[in-house]
């Protein structure tokens, strides 16, 4: 079958009604395929979804937790019937699909009726591997997939007391756990020498094995079963293995592996192996009928956890929505197992082999384990047991493939990517109680991230700040709010894609991409990049404009214009805007510097405008807080007069340049870091950036200024200058990295130039100078400041041409009547009659 | 229902921007979307009273600049999942004018 025939375009086809899409299977990838198809193309198609099961969509993965008696049916259930009838998709439950006719294009249940599809998508997931033994048919045995097992084995508990459970793998242990947790009297036989053997070392198993012993639960390993025997009543009453020993076992779950469901498809002599084949568009070898889920097999792979089938779904939803342009190339895949209380992580290849190299951290007592898998640089597996804190972080490099190189050597000990404040100190998610604090922002708490998780069905974790606000202001706790993720949902949470991450819900395109096409292509204008790039929203978002409008006006300078509307409130009123919605003000004091005369005047409007809070900000400046919008001109004119501009404590820009006294007054100074630090600031006055930039300049190794925290640090010493960057005093604490050492102030200027012209060329919006280095690499830095004379002469000139003839936007607001317009209020001539 | 009054002329609220205007009734925020659709609202978001006046308009849509709620131009309701409504003022453009009606 080489010569496959693409299906006729669907309108072309059926004009005059909408053709048909039949779904098999009512499951977790089902359903999200036509989640994300509704996304995409809502009117497309008519839908019709039939489900063997009674119910509607649910949670599988979450079973376990039900079981376990941590959560109910009703929890867990993803779309109400309600969901199906508000996107008009038919719904038959409880109806098995027995053939599909594709001669006719039509699919019938057993129960004779009949959906005529133009396209059909197969998710007919997996049926429980059944050991092919004496008894495996007797009452009192069962597998665990469905809600159905769920009642029988909460039924079992409540009147029997053996429970043995067959396959020491993932679903094996959770089971075992919830019929503990139940009250049963527990084993778990396994035939492996260790416990889930296809997601841990040996080491990570035992020490699994132990904790889950301390919960009361039993192991028989390496133990084969040979008949299950029937008791008195008919209903099994014990097991034998082939060793001749016998254990009591009034219940006996199967969970020694699932199979794809393919009966239907090979009924309808689709092409299987090991699965439905489909190729990387989720197509099967009938063009007209699409597979995903665990019933599918990719480019060899059957997948039984939840990510990848996502994934499939998302691919498929695209295909079918006739975008055809997404491809599914096989999951990296990630295990978490759901036992509350146990951290246990596993990704990748974890046990390493010919060419791998692996980096161990093992303290039995302490109940940590971690192995790092690696291979030419590159990390490609991760077991952690016991700390998994890092394992969002770990996936993203296997997944990304990313060279580690320059970070083998605290590779272990994780990214630390938790922030320093805001969450009192605590880093390990599991270890929390509901109702501690995660979010210091947003004053969310542990058990309200749960509980959102469970109630909405979450996945991701934009999904989560959207619907608990977590993590969406300052983002320390992001890596918190992962770990609640991955630990609420297990195998089905996918950490968000860092690398091609899209920039928005406005685009496919990753903020790399768009970069780069603004560059290539010429873009100069917001609409032009967003028609190039098939923007989806028709004028994009508060997200992706301010992106967009910074790309265009750094990638472009003098060539694209500035958009005043496609920027943040406080840089298109050059103020900050506050609680009240009055603004703050902050003159700009070069270098620090001041002198009685500005003073004064800053005293004077305060006075005149009666601003109430007048402080230092963090970057030593008067910021004068409080101000009417409509007073900003007369504020600015009054500032201007005594020879003050904008301070831009306001933008994604140079804010402050921080300095200490210097070899000028101090008695310890070896330069003049007052003079370098004012050079500096004006240098780099009007400059926008992908976030807001801070330097700081110390007169000696002393470093009264703070320069190990800053994006760009300079530190006088006897010979010279040291230059510091991307350091960060924020959310996460970044000391500064040494980047070289210059001689003379002009070095300075040079140097700290390209470095950020190089930032403000490759940096992402939003991205920090550490975020952005942390990104490149030090040494990609210092290829193309310090290594490379041309290369940094020329990002410096850029730089300046950027930053020429840039004028003090207060001034224009005071002197141009079009800006001035911002700034005034409309104020009505009401008639009352 | 009282009777149209003359906000100001239409180019006078940039594309994608808005002005404020102060009434009886409060601060009112008139949004010109990039269409010349115009709409109004109560200058205060439904979240913690942020002037929805100073924020992003995209689409039909404007962003709170205080936490970002997302907030319909057309019915002032806040997008899913955020919950809350603010109140709407009926605005219409016409002879390259904005006119708006107080409730």
């Amino acid at each position: 079958m080489n010569a496959r025939i693409e299906a006729a375009p669907l309108d072309e086809h059926h004009s005059g009604r909408r053709p048909k899409l039949v779904v098999v299977g009512n499951g977790m990838a089902g359903i999200r395929a036509v989640e994300e198809l509704l996304k995409l193309a809502p009117d497309l198609y008519d839908i019709t979804v039939f489900g063997a099961e009674p119910h509607p969509n649910y949670n599988r993965i979450l079973l376990s937790p039900v079981l376990a008696g941590e959560m109910t049916i009703q929890d867990i259930v993803l779309n109400p019937l309600q969901w199906y009838a508000d996107n008009n998709i038919g719904l038959y439950t409880g109806k098995t699909v027995t053939k599909i006719d594709r001669t006719a294009r039509k699919v019938i249940a057993s129960d004779g009726t009949e959906e005529e599809y133009d396209r059909l998508l197969l998710a007919t997931g997996s049926t429980p591997f059944i050991l092919p033994i004496p008894g495996n048919d007797l009452p009192g045995v069962i597998s665990y997939r469905d809600i159905k097992d769920t009642d029988e084995m909460i039924a079992a508990a409540a009147t029997h007391k053996h429970a043995v459970v067959i396959g020491g793998g993932l679903l094996g242990l959770e089971a075992a756990n919830g019929l503990k947790l139940r009250g049963m009297d527990v084993t778990v036989v396994h035939l492996m020498p260790w416990l889930m053997e296809r997601q841990l070392d040996k080491a990570a198993a035992d020490m699994l094995k132990t904790s889950l012993e301390a919960r009361g639960l039993k192991f028989l390993l390496e133990k084969q079963t040979e008949a299950l025997i029937q008791g008195e009543s008919g209903r099994v009453c014990a097991l034998r293995f082939k060793d001749g020993l016998e254990i009591p076992a009034d219940l006996v779950v199967m969970a020694a592996g699932i199979r794809p469901n393919t009966a239907l498809a090979e009924s309808a002599r689709l092409y299987c192996n090991r699965g439905i084949v489909v190729n990387d568009t989720m197509q099967t070898y009938d063009p007209r009928i699409y597979a995903v889920g665990e019933c599918v097999a990719h480019r060899g792979i059957a997948y039984g956890l939840v990510a990848p089938l996502f994934e499939q779904a998302k691919v498929c939803a695209n295909h079918l929505a006739n975008f055809g342009i997404a491809r599914y190339s096989g999951s990296v895949l990630s295990t978490k197992l759901k036992v509350t209380g146990i951290d246990l992580f596993s990704a990748g290849n974890f046990m390493g082999g010919e060419g791998t190299d692996e980096i161990v951290l093992n303290d039995p007592a302490g109940g940590v384990y971690k192995k790092l898998v690696l291979k030419n640089d590159t990390l490609v597996g991760a077991v952690l047991y016991g700390d998994t804190a890092d394992g969002a972080w770990y996936f993203q490099l296997v997944k990304d493939g990313q060279n580690i190189h320059e970070i083998r050597d605290h590779l272990m000990f994780g990214q630390n990517h938790v922030g320093d404040v805001g969450h009192a100190g605590k880093t390990h998610a599991a270890t929390l109680p509901d109702d501690a604090q995660v979010c210091g922002c947003n004053g969310v708490c542990k058990g309200d991230i749960v509980k959102a998780i469970k109630a909405n069905g979450l996945f991701t974790l934009d999904e989560v700040r959207k619907h608990t606000k977590a993590s969406s202001s300052c983002g320390s706790c992001t890596g918190l709010v992962e770990q609640i993720l991955a630990s609420t949902v297990g195998g089905a949470y996918t950490p968000a894609d860092t690398k091609d991450k899209p920039m928005c819900g406005c685009t496919d395109h990753s903020h790399g991409v768009v970069r780069q096409a603004i560059r290539d292509q010429h873009l100069l204008t917001i609409p032009e990049t967003m028609q190039y790039m098939e923007w989806k929203t028709p004028s994009g978002c508060a997200s992706c404009r301010p992106a967009l409008n910074y790309y265009l006006i750094s990638t472009w300078p003098g060539e694209a214009r500035d958009d005043p509307q496609s920027r943040f409130i406080n840089e298109r009123a050059h103020a900050n805007i506050q609680k009240d919605g009055t603004y703050s003000v902050v003159p700009r004091m070069w270098g620090g510097l001041t002198t009685p005369s500005e003073l004064r005047a800053i005293a004077d409007v305060a006075d005149k405008y009666q601003v109430p809070t007048v402080k230092m900000t963090g970057g030593a400046r008067v910021d004068l807080l409080g101000i009417r919008k409509e007073d900003l001109p007369k504020v600015w004119a009054d500032l201007g007069r005594a020879g003050m501009v904008s301070g831009h404590a306001y933008g994604k820009s140079i804010r402050t340049v921080k300095t200490c006294v210097g070899a000028e007054h101090c008695r310890f100074g070896t330069q003049k870091s007052m003079a370098m630090g004012v050079k500096l600031e004006r240098m780099l006055f009007g400059m926008w950036s992908p976030h807001k930039v801070k330097l700081a300049v110390s007169g000696c190794p002393r470093n009264c200024a703070e320069a190990g925290i800053k994006d760009v640090g300079v530190i006088g010493v006897d010979a010279g200058y040291e230059l510091y960057v991307a350091g960060n005093g924020g959310i996460k604490t970044e000391v500064a990295q040494f980047l070289c050492k210059v001689k003379t102030d002009e070095e300075v200027k040079e140097y700290s130039g390209a470095f950020l012209q190089l930032y403000r060329e490759e940096g992402y919006y939003l991205e920090r100078t550490c975020h952005y280095v942390a990104r490149v690499g030090l040494d990609h830095v210092k290829a193309a400041v310090v290594d490379d004379p041309v290369k940094r002469k020329e990002l410096y000139e850029r730089l300046l041409f950027a930053l020429q003839d840039y004028e003090d936007p207060w001034q224009q607001a005071v002197q141009q009547p079009a800006v001035r317009r911002e700034y005034q209020v409309i104020r009505l001539e009401e008639v009352t009659t | 229902m009282s009777d149209w009054i003359r906000v100001c002329a239409l180019d006078e609220i940039a594309p994608q921007g808005s002005r404020v205007v102060a009434s009886s009734q409060g601060n009112i925020a008139i949004f010109r979307t990039a269409d010349d659709a115009v709409f109004g609202l109560h200058d205060k978001c439904p979240h913690k009273g942020g002037p929805l006046s100073q924020g992003i308009v995209h689409g039909e849509t404007v962003t709170c600049p205080l936490h970002g709620f997302k907030i319909g131009l057309k019915d002032g309701a806040a997008v899913a999942p955020d919950k809350g409504c603010a109140r709407r003022f009926a605005v219409k453009a016409e002879g390259g004018a904005v006119w708006l009606q107080l409730n």
